[in-house]
């Protein structure tokens, strides 16, 4: 597949730039921010947001969705960075959707996915258990009992897990608590007896979950795909959020870039613009390069999930690091550039780099792709 | 379905597995490999002769040209698909060529029908070798200051003046050159841009020697070297269009020394040849982390320019976005070898004997720091880049 988007898909980045740009600009970030009863999101947006689609994209035409793959949803989350609109779209839409078609459960599948296409349904993924991404350590346990089994453990970094109506749990069914097998996924409704959520408001404004499970009763028909074997589908719903995630930060990075280098040209001191500055028109080059960089490493995983390339968690810690990297530089030096101004919280630019520190974190930093890569390549 | 691409894909598999000879299917292990061709070039084999008689008489060395100059005539998605079906079974090029890389293009755009039809079979068969007359003693990062003066003497033009950097000048059978036809315009405005053969009377070309002990850069000087007076390409004169658009072509190709050649070993399978190793990783952890990331600057690199290709027409220049990937490409290619050294370890010190490949990791490294010099400067592309991309003022 050439590395260029097509038509449509052209179409479609308009579309969504011109909706988010209009209904979610970032002003829209610091009233929600600044309002009261904060879930992170507008409602009203997910309402319009759900009407154009974009719950569905990722989701097959046999459960109602409109199946353009997580390339289009791609395209459309990298628009959602350059608006910092905040919505579970990565959570529900391109996560929770690839869980469970990964999870081949029909029945679940049947359940959840139209619900999730309408927008009326949200999902989260409860993985993480300490401060560092470690989705193999898993100490979270489910014992059987009887005919179902008991949740027992504590998750955290639980994006729109306080929204979200159903989650998805890694939890031990066998083995040690590092043990990539034994490790089994569940999608259970939130509102279970014996589970409790403290919401936790992160730097950017959006909200994650501390979960606690204790003594939760399931059905073995919340299993997703196999007993002690989730490791493969839970790595595939890892990678596809990561890729999302990286599309998130590329559309951060970009917008930083283009309101810093207009910046550049209008700010004037010693009589001159201070983009004529070498000093600056250089880390402005080098930047500009980066950002290249990063699309390239994007658009290549985005494809790769779609065509079922075997090379896919390679692809995905290279856009996940590249992205983390990419919106770092970019947001630092969006700050740097802009002065005195770019340090105030009454300027744009803050959120952009707040949003990007907490996307670094989740689903693995820069450093745990780093490490990841340099293991797939076998040194 | 009968998709063209999958046919054309299918004819150029079977073409390729009748006609490259094995010897062919391999990365070339240094420089001494590459087949420049020219009319002194001397084959290291009877297999590297034929490989280039064969792709040449197919157009394949210049694949997107037009057939009617003996190019290959091929499309973009063509174009992708012969280098990937070459990649395949690790063909090597069949010919290394300026030529081809540099002053085809520009004969492309600015040369007159005549020239065209002259020279481009030529470049295209490999049978003549050129070299770049660009850089003077006074002119290397502000090249527009070129001073060599051409003058007109009724039925042809004399040059005079030298050249300083010009690579291979002491191979090349033809000079692609800038010289001074108005000194009294404004420095853009009276260059023009002129061929001719190397063997002129009154040209004397002396290598340099690098700190590397190797010699691919000469100096070239003219006394009264008399040129044809349809040599000149485009008005003269008006030589700077020609001389910027031919480095757009000359950054493109000096940025995939960034990139590992297909079939080669990749900078990570020789760390583990050759660095220490512990539990499956390498011992060094610093190594490991400084190699992590030039393989992940590398893949993204090598995306980049398989997208930059995919939107530019078959052929076409990428016009100012070349200056990034000449900046990003050689500082790629100078990381390269800043970890070969630490890979190779002592070994990569010894200047003779096998286990510094005879001098070749050490040589090969401080070569690679010309790399961000020649073509132009990193601090020259970046500018560019700010100027022309960026639209940054002053």
């Amino acid at each position: 597949m050439a590395l260029v988007l097509n038509e449509e898909q052209l179409m479609l980045r308009d579309s969504a730039r011109d909706f988010l740009q209009s209904r979610s600009p970032v002003a829209s970030l610091r009233e929600l921010r600044d309002g009261d009863g904060n879930t992170g999101f507008s409602r009203t947006l997910w309402t319009e947001i759900a009407g154009m689609g974009w719950p569905a994209i990722n989701i097959p035409e046999s459960y109602g969705g409109l199946d353009y793959g997580c390339s289009g949803l791609g395209i459309v989350l990298e628009e959602a960075g350059r608006a910092l609109a905040s919505s579970p779209l990565i959570s529900t839409a391109l996560m929770g959707v690839t869980a469970l078609l990964e999870s081949a459960n029909e029945a679940l599948c049947e359940t959840w996915l139209p619900q999730i296409g309408s927008g009326e349904k949200l999902l989260a993924l409860a993985i993480d258990e300490s401060n560092h991404h470690r989705p193999e350590s898993v100490a979270m346990s489910a014992r059987s009992s009887g005919e179902g089994l008991i949740l027992n453990g504590q998750k955290r970094l639980v994006l729109d897990g306080h929204v979200a109506d159903g989650l998805i749990v890694s939890a031990r069914t066998s083995g040690n608590t590092e043990d990539k097998s034994g490790i089994t996924l569940f999608l259970v409704n939130s509102d279970l007896p014996g589970i409790e959520m403290q919401d936790t408001t992160l730097l950017d404004n959006h909200t994650a979950a501390r979960i606690s499970f204790k003594d939760v009763q399931i059905s073995a028909d919340n299993m997703l795909g196999q007993r002690d074997e989730a490791w493969k589908i839970l790595e595939k719903t890892l990678d596809t959020g990561r890729i999302g995630i990286a599309a998130e930060l590329l559309g951060i990075a970009q917008e930083a870039f283009d309101r810093t280098m207009a910046y550049l040209k209008e700010r004037k001191q010693f009589g001159l613009p201070v983009g004529s500055f070498q000093a600056l028109q250089h880390r402005a080059a080098i930047l500009f390069g980066e950002i290249e960089l990063c699309k390239s490493a994007v658009l290549k995983a985005l494809q790769a999930i779609d065509e079922g390339d075997e090379k896919l968690p390679m692809y995905a810690s290279l856009a996940k690091a590249r992205g983390g990297d990419t919106a770092k530089l970019a947001t630092a030096e969006a700050i740097q550039m802009h002065g005195g101004i770019g340090m105030t919280d009454d300027f744009d630019i803050g959120f952009f780099i707040k949003r990007y520190q907490a996307l670094e974190q989740a689903f693995g930093n820069t450093n745990y792709h780093l490490e990841r890569f340099a293991c797939l390549k076998g040194y | 379905m009968n998709d063209p691409l999958q046919n054309f894909r299918k004819e150029t598999r079977e073409w390729l597995d009748a006609n490259c000879p094995e010897p062919m299917r391999h990365p070339y292990g240094s420089e001494k490999d590459a087949c420049w061709g020219g009319r002194n070039f001397k084959f290291q084999s009877e297999d590297q002769c034929l490989w280039l008689q064969r792709m040449g008489a197919r157009g394949w060395t210049a694949p997107t040209w037009p057939a009617e100059y003996g190019g290959g005539g091929l499309n973009r998605d063509q174009a992708k698909i012969l280098k990937q079906e070459m990649a395949r079974i690790n063909a090597r090029p069949a010919l290394y060529s300026f030529g081809i890389n540099m002053l085809g293009p520009a004969l492309l755009m600015y040369g007159n029908e005549a020239q065209k039809k002259h020279y481009l079979p030529q470049i295209i068969r490999g049978e003549i070798r050129w070299c770049q007359g660009y850089s003077e003693p006074n002119a290397g990062s502000d090249l527009a200051s070129i001073q060599s003066p051409l003058e007109d003497k009724g039925d042809h033009y004399l040059l005079n003046g030298s050249k300083l950097w010009t690579s291979y000048g002491d191979k090349g059978d033809w000079m692609f050159c800038l010289v001074r036809t108005d000194s009294n315009a404004s420095k853009h405005d009276g260059v023009s841009f002129v061929l001719f053969d190397m063997e002129s009377p009154g040209i004397t070309v002396r290598p340099i020697k690098l700190i590397s002990g190797r010699s691919p850069f000469c100096e070239v000087f003219f006394k009264d070297v008399q040129v044809p007076k349809d040599q000149l390409v485009g008005e003269l004169n008006k030589g700077w269009s020609i001389a910027k658009y031919l480095l757009t072509h000359e950054r493109e190709m000096i940025s995939w020394t960034g990139l590992t050649q297909a079939g080669a070993k990749s900078l990570g399978e020789i760390a583990v040849q050759s660095a220490p190793m512990r539990d499956g990783k390498l011992e060094d952890a610093f190594l490991r982390i400084n190699l992590t990331r030039w393989e992940m600057d590398e893949m993204a690199f090598a995306l980049t320019i398989e997208r930059a290709r995919d939107e530019a027409r078959a052929g076409a220049s990428l016009g100012a976005v070349s200056s990034w990937f000449k900046y990003y490409g050689t500082e790629l290619n100078k990381r390269r070898h800043d970890l070969l050294m630490d890979i190779h370890g002592s070994d990569s010190l010894e200047w003779k004997g096998a286990a510094g490949d005879d001098g070749n990791i050490a040589k090969d490294w401080l070569r690679s720091k010309g790399n961000s010099i020649e073509g132009g400067t990193s601090e020259i592309q970046l500018n560019i880049v700010a100027k022309r991309i960026l639209g940054l003022p002053g």
